[in-house]
C-alpha cells in the first residue's frame, strides 16, 4: 500500500458512471450494537437499475448494512436517502417501494405458501395479484401444506416470490444463495436476473453473486475497503484476504 | 380499515391452521378449573361463591400461553419484519393482534363457562338485575378479555425476543391487570350468585371499561416503539 | 453531585427536626395512641415513593421522545429508589398494622396498592437487567414504566372498591394542627433525601453507561484497496 491517502473508487467512478436517478445514497452510514460497530463510515451511491454486490466475510457487517439500507434497522450515525428523500420523513412510502429478502425468510410457518403471499400482496396494495402465476414463476407448486414443511431451497424460492409479489423498485437480497444446492443456485440466479428495478445483493459467495451485478462494495470488519466494478470483486476480495493468509503462516 | 381487517384475518387464520394448539390450550384451561376445586374442597356452597375467581384465574393463566404464542409465530421466522417492511402500520398491527387475542380469549371463556357451570353449581339462567344472566356474563367476558388482551399483546411483543420471555411476560402482565382481574371476578361473582346488587355490578363494569379504554389507547400508541429495531 | 449532598444534608436535618417534633412535641394520636407516631415516617415515605415514581414516568416519556441515554439512567435511578422506598413503606405498614390490628398485613387499599406498585416497578428493573443493547433497554423499559405508571390510579380505585365491601376505611383521622407541622417538615425532609438518592444513583448510572455501553469512537477508515494490475474498465485510475 502506498503512503498516500487512497481515493474511494465510488467517488472516482462517479464521473464516468452512467448518470441516472440516485436511488440509494448513504454518507458516513454507521450502526452500532452496544460498544461494537456493526458497520461504520459507509458511503454508497446506487443509481436506478444498477445491480450492486456488497461482499464481505461473515461478520463483516454486510448484512447489517443491507438491513439499514432497507430501513429494517435504523442507523446510529450518518445520512441515508432513498429515492432522494430521508426515509424517516415518510417511512411507509419508502418501504412501499422496496423489498428485502432477509437471511431468515420471514414467513408464517403455519400458513401455506399462497396464504403468505396473499398477506404480502394485500399489504403492498396489490390485492389482485395472480399468486398462482408468481408461484409458478419461482417453480413452486401451489400446495396445501404449511411453510413449516418446506425445504430450505423451497423457502428461498418462496422468499423470492414474496419479493416479486410486492413489485418493488428497489430489492435487497441477503445471501440469496445460502443453503442451496447447485441446481437451486442456478434457479435463484436466473430469478434474480429476471428482477426488475435496482438490486442490491449481500453475499460472501463472491464469484456467483458478482456474475449478477455490475458494481461492488467490499466490506471488511465493518468498514468499506473497496468500491468498483463487480467483475473485479474477486481480486479485491483476494487482496483483503492476502494479509490474513500471510499472517496465518506464509501460505503459498 | 381494510388493512386492519386483513391483518386481523391473518392472525385468526394462523390460529385456525394451528388449531391443535388452541385445543391444547382449552384443555389446559379446563384442567385448571378442575384443579382449583381441590384447593377449596368439596363444599359446593364455597365453590359456587368462588366460581368467578376460578374462571378468571384459569383464563389469566391460559392467556399468557396464548399471548406468548401470538408473537412467537411472528418472530420464529422473522415474519414481523416482512410485515413492517411491506409496509403494515404498527398501530394497525397492534389493534389487529389485540383484537384477535381478545376474540380467542373470549372463545376460551365460552369453553370454560359451561365447565364452571357444571363443576361449581352456579346459576346461569334467569333474570337478574334487569337482564338475563348469560347476557350480562357475555358483557363481562368481553370487557375482561379485552382488558387482558391489550396490555398482554404489548408485553408479548416486548418480550418476544428476550431470553427470559416465559418468565417476564407473566411477571409484567399479572400485577398490571390486577384491576381488570378484580373487576371481572367481582362482576362475574355478582352475576352467578342468587342476588345481584345492580349498583355494585355497574360500578365494576365501569371500572373494566375504564381499564379497557386506558390500555387500548396507551398500548396502541406505544406498540410501534416496541417492535422497531 | 454537590446538589445531591446539599439535598441530603437538608433532608436529614428536616427529618431530624420533623421526627423530633413528631415524637416529643405533637400530641399522641387519638385513635392509635403512641403507635400513631409512625405517621411521621410512613406518610413521608409514601409521598416520596410517589414523587420518585413520577420522576421515573417523566424520564420514560423523555427517553421515548428524545432517545437520549441520560433519560435511561434516570429511569434506572428513580425506579430503583422508588422500589426501595415502596419496600420501606410495606415494612412500616406491617410495623404499624401489628399493634393496631393484630396482624402484619391488612388489605388496606393504600398498602395493597403499594405492594402492587413494588411488583410493577420491580419487574421494570428486572426487565432492564435482561436487555443488553442500551438503546433497546431505554425503549422497552420506558414503555414498561409508562404502562405501569398509568396503572397506579386504577389499581388504587379498584382495590378501594374491592376493600370497602369488607371493612371500614383505615384512613388516618383528619390531622390536628399540632401534628400537621412535623408531618409537613418530615415530608419535605424525606423527599429531599429521596431526591438526593435519585441524583446520586443517576450519576452512577450515567457513569456506568459511559464506561460500559457508550458509543466508542468511530473507527478510522482503513486504506482502500487498489487494484493496479487490471484497471477498472469504466473507472479512473487511482492517482497516487
Amino acid at each position: 500500500m502506498s503512503g498516500t491517502p487512497a481515493i474511494s473508487r465510488s467517488e472516482a467512478g462517479d464521473a464516468s458512471a452512467p448518470s441516472g436517478e440516485v436511488v440509494v445514497e448513504a454518507r458516513g452510514l454507521s450502526r452500532r450494537f452496544g460498544k461494537r460497530w456493526a458497520f461504520a463510515r459507509v458511503d454508497l451511491t446506487v443509481r436506478r437499475s444498477e445491480r450492486w454486490l456488497i461482499l464481505g466475510a461473515n461478520g463483516s457487517g454486510k448484512t447489517t448494512l443491507l438491513r439499514a439500507l432497507a430501513t429494517a434497522i435504523s442507523p446510529s450515525l450518518g445520512r441515508l436517502r432513498l429515492f432522494g428523500q430521508d426515509p424517516r420523513e415518510d417511512l411507509a412510502a419508502a418501504r412501499r417501494r422496496l423489498a428485502l429478502l432477509s437471511h431468515r425468510t420471514g414467513f408464517y410457518e403455519d400458513l401455506t405458501a399462497r396464504d403468505n403471499l396473499r398477506v404480502l400482496a394485500r399489504l403492498a396494495g396489490h390485492p389482485d395479484a395472480d399468486l398462482g402465476a408468481v408461484l409458478d414463476r419461482v417453480g413452486l407448486e401451489d400446495r396445501p401444506d404449511p411453510v413449516r414443511a418446506f425445504s430450505m431451497g423451497m423457502r428461498k424460492r418462496l422468499a423470492l416470490a414474496a419479493v416479486i409479489v410486492q413489485r418493488p423498485e428497489l430489492v435487497f437480497l441477503d445471501e440469496p444463495f445460502a443453503a442451496l444446492d447447485p441446481a437451486g443456485m442456478e434457479d435463484v440466479a436466473a430469478l434474480v436476473r429476471g428482477l426488475e428495478g435496482t438490486v442490491i445483493v449481500a453475499s460472501h459467495q463472491v464469484e456467483r453473486a458478482a456474475a449478477l451485478c455490475d458494481r461492488a462494495l467490499l466490506m471488511d470488519a465493518g468498514l468499506p475497503r473497496w468500491t468498483g466494478p463487480a467483475h473485479q470483486a474477486w481480486m479485491a476480495w483476494k487482496a483483503v484476504q492476502a494479509p490474513l493468509a500471510a499472517a496465518a503462516g506464509g501460505a503459498p | 380499515m381494510s388493512e386492519l381487517l386483513h391483518l386481523f384475518r391473518k392472525d385468526l387464520l394462523i390460529e385456525w391452521r394451528s388449531r391443535s394448539h388452541g385445543f391444547a390450550l382449552a384443555c389446559f384451561a379446563l384442567t385448571l378449573l378442575l384443579l382449583f376445586s381441590f384447593a377449596i374442597g368439596p363444599d359446593t356452597k364455597t365453590m359456587s361463591l368462588h366460581a368467578g375467581a376460578y374462571l378468571w384465574m384459569s383464563l389469566l393463566l391460559s392467556s399468557t400461553l396464548l399471548l406468548a404464542r401470538s408473537f412467537q409465530v411472528e418472530v420464529e421466522d422473522g415474519a414481523i419484519e416482512t410485515l413492517i417492511l411491506a409496509p403494515a402500520s404498527a398501530t394497525r398491527m397492534f389493534y389487529a393482534k389485540a383484537l384477535a387475542n381478545a376474540v380467542q380469549l373470549a372463545i376460551l371463556a365460552a369453553v370454560a363457562v359451561p365447565a364452571v357451570y357444571a363443576l361449581y353449581g352456579v346459576q346461569l339462567h334467569g333474570e337478574v338485575g334487569g337482564g338475563h344472566r348469560l347476557g350480562q356474563l357475555v358483557s363481562v367476558v368481553a370487557l375482561g378479555a379485552a382488558g387482558l388482551a391489550a396490555p398482554g399483546t404489548l408485553y408479548a411483543a416486548l418480550t418476544a425476543r428476550l431470553h427470559a420471555r416465559q418468565l417476564l411476560l407473566p411477571l409484567l402482565l399479572f400485577p398490571l391487570v390486577v384491576p381488570c382481574l378484580l373487576a371481572a371476578v367481582k362482576a362475574t361473582t355478582l352475576i352467578v350468585r342468587p342476588s345481584l346488587s345492580e349498583a355494585e355490578f355497574t360500578s365494576w363494569l365501569a371500572l373494566l371499561a375504564c381499564f379497557d379504554v386506558l390500555y387500548w389507547s396507551v398500548c396502541g400508541i406505544l406498540f410501534g416503539r416496541v417492535i422497531e429495531q | 453531585m454537590k446538589s445531591a449532598y446539599l439535598l441530603l444534608v437538608l433532608g436529614l436535618a428536616l427529618i431530624v427536626v420533623g421526627h423530633g417534633m413528631g415524637l416529643f412535641v405533637a400530641p399522641s394520636e387519638a385513635a392509635m395512641g403512641e403507635t400513631g407516631r409512625i405517621l411521621y415516617v410512613h406518610v413521608p415515605t409514601a409521598w416520596t415513593a410517589m414523587v420518585v415514581f413520577t420522576i421515573a414516568f417523566v424520564a420514560a416519556l423523555g427517553g421515548l421522545w428524545t432517545g437520549r441515554m441520560g433519560w435511561d439512567a434516570l429511569i434506572e435511578a428513580s425506579a430503583e429508589v422508588g422500589v426501595v422506598f415502596t419496600a420501606l413503606l410495606l415494612v412500616q405498614g406491617a410495623v404499624w398494622a401489628k399493634p393496631t390490628w393484630g396482624v402484619y398485613w391488612t388489605w388496606d387499599p393504600r398498602l395493597t396498592t403499594s405492594a402492587i406498585l413494588l411488583v410493577l416497578f420491580g419487574v421494570v428493573l428486572l426487565l432492564r437487567h435482561v436487555i443488553e443493547v442500551p438503546e433497546r433497554r431505554l425503549t422497552l423499559s420506558a414503555v414498561a414504566t409508562i404502562v405501569a405508571f398509568a396503572d397506579v390510579p386504577i389499581v388504587y380505585f379498584s382495590v378501594r372498591w374491592w376493600n370497602s365491601l369488607h371493612q371500614a376505611q383505615s384512613t388516618p383521622q383528619t390531622v390536628s394542627k399540632l401534628m400537621w407541622q412535623p408531618l409537613v417538615i418530615s415530608i419535605f425532609g424525606t423527599m429531599f433525601l429521596g431526591l438526593a438518592l435519585v441524583i446520586a444513583r443517576w450519576r452512577i448510572a450515567r457513569e456506568h453507561y459511559e464506561r460500559e455501553d457508550a458509543a466508542p469512537d468511530l473507527p478510522d477508515l482503513p486504506d482502500q484497496i487498489e487494484l493496479s494490475d487490471e484497471p477498472a474498465s469504466g473507472g479512473q485510475e487511482v492517482r497516487g
